[in-house]
């Protein structure tokens, strides 16, 4: 016979198969995508390096600390974790020009000049710097919720300028865009040494 | 006639092609083999990552290494305690070996890459500063400044 067929194959088992390899993946892998806070630490100083006092000007740092019993200090006062962010706004932004918040730098932002309404690449930068400090017994938890306050209001200032200046979100700039808000609304956190959170308890 | 035939009886339903569920399921693991990524190390602290509205994703997930620290596994209990202990790769560090493990993690990336490279600390919500302090502490002697606290979405709304 010339048309003889031959027999199909029998792939019933190819999905267990897959099904095997499936689970095997399940199990070994893991979904979660990596999310959380960056950070770039500061430097260690150099021993060598003669002990010098950074001049900041006293009106130009916030000083955050977070006690042992995970109260919460901006400043002198006791405030709630709810109210920091808006207590950072204000320091940063310097509404009604306080002398007793920081002072603003003009500065000179490349291309800024583009987009802004005044056409000038000038903007007065706020010179803020936000100082965090901890108890070595102060719980992460209660840290990272500051931390996330802190990084909260940087990001609303920015959505801010941004609508202001390109009247749109920040997370929808482009790169060029964004480098120029964060220029203008740099993220200045500074993590005390813990050395002097040390003695500060003793 | 057959059209009317007592025959009907034996007409069966023609059985369901089962030759497309093979193809279904290679589609199920791809899907998986591409959003997973390999486990590396088994977990030995129990970590529950704190929750922050304002985390950001991570651009290189290769780039990475993680430091866990936190309470030992119910199972590890008995041996080491239930004081908050840290995790590098696959066994119970303590500060002093973070340098070893940070010179061997950049030694195992790429020229170019290194100095991208970030140290992403997952420490439980209950752990004490003073430990994390302790890391932050010896990462910034070894040179390792790029961090990341690892967060997760707040579950509400």
């Amino acid at each position: 016979m010339a048309k003889k067929k031959t027999p199909a194959l029998n792939t019933s088992s190819t999905a267990d198969i897959a099904f095997l390899l499936l689970c095997y993946f399940l199990m070994t892998t893991t979904m979660g995508s990596q999310l959380g806070l960056s950070r770039r630490l500061p430097p260690m100083p150099d021993k060598d390096a003669k002990v010098e006092d950074q001049k900041v000007n006293r009106r130009n740092i916030i000083i955050v600390r977070i006690n042992s019993a995970d109260r919460l200090f901006a400043g002198t006062e006791p405030v709630d974790v709810s109210q920091l962010k808006d207590k950072i706004k204000e320091f940063l932004t310097n509404p009604a020009n306080d002398p007793n918040l920081p002072e603003k730098e003009v500065q000179e932002i490349e291309g800024l000049g583009k987009y802004a309404a005044s056409g000038s690449d000038s903007y007065a930068v706020s010179k803020g710097v936000i100082s965090l400090q901890n108890d070595r017994g102060t719980s992460y938890r209660a840290y990272l919720q500051v931390q996330n306050e802190l990084v909260k209001a940087v990001n609303e200032l920015r959505d801010e300028f941004s609508v202001s200046t390109f009247g749109k979100q920040f997370a929808q700039l482009d790169e060029e865009q964004q480098g120029i808000v964060k220029k203008a609304v740099p993220q200045n956190i500074s993590e005390a040494e813990p050395k002097d959170v040390g003695k500060r308890r003793r | 006639m057959s059209k009317f035939g007592g025959n009907s009886n034996k007409k069966e339903v023609p059985p369901v092609s089962s030759g497309s569920l093979s193809d279904i399921v290679f589609m199920l693991l791809f899907f998986f083999m591409v959003t997973t990524q390999m486990r590396e190390t088994e977990n030995k602290v129990q970590v529950q990552v704190p929750e922050a509205s304002e985390v950001v994703k991570l651009e290189r997930k290769d780039l990475n290494s993680y430091i866990n620290i936190g309470t030992p596994i119910r199972a590890l209990q008995a041996q080491y305690g239930t004081e908050a202990r840290i995790q590098l790769n696959d066994s119970f560090k303590s500060t002093d070996d973070i340098r070893d493990f940070i010179a061997a993690e950049r030694e195992s990336k790429s020229e170019g890459d290194r100095q991208f490279m970030t140290v992403s600390i997952r420490a439980d919500q209950d752990v004490r500063m003073g430990i994390v302090t302790d890391v932050k502490q010896e990462l910034r002697r070894c040179s390792a400044l790029k961090i990341m606290y690892s967060a997760r979405r707040p579950s509400e709304d």
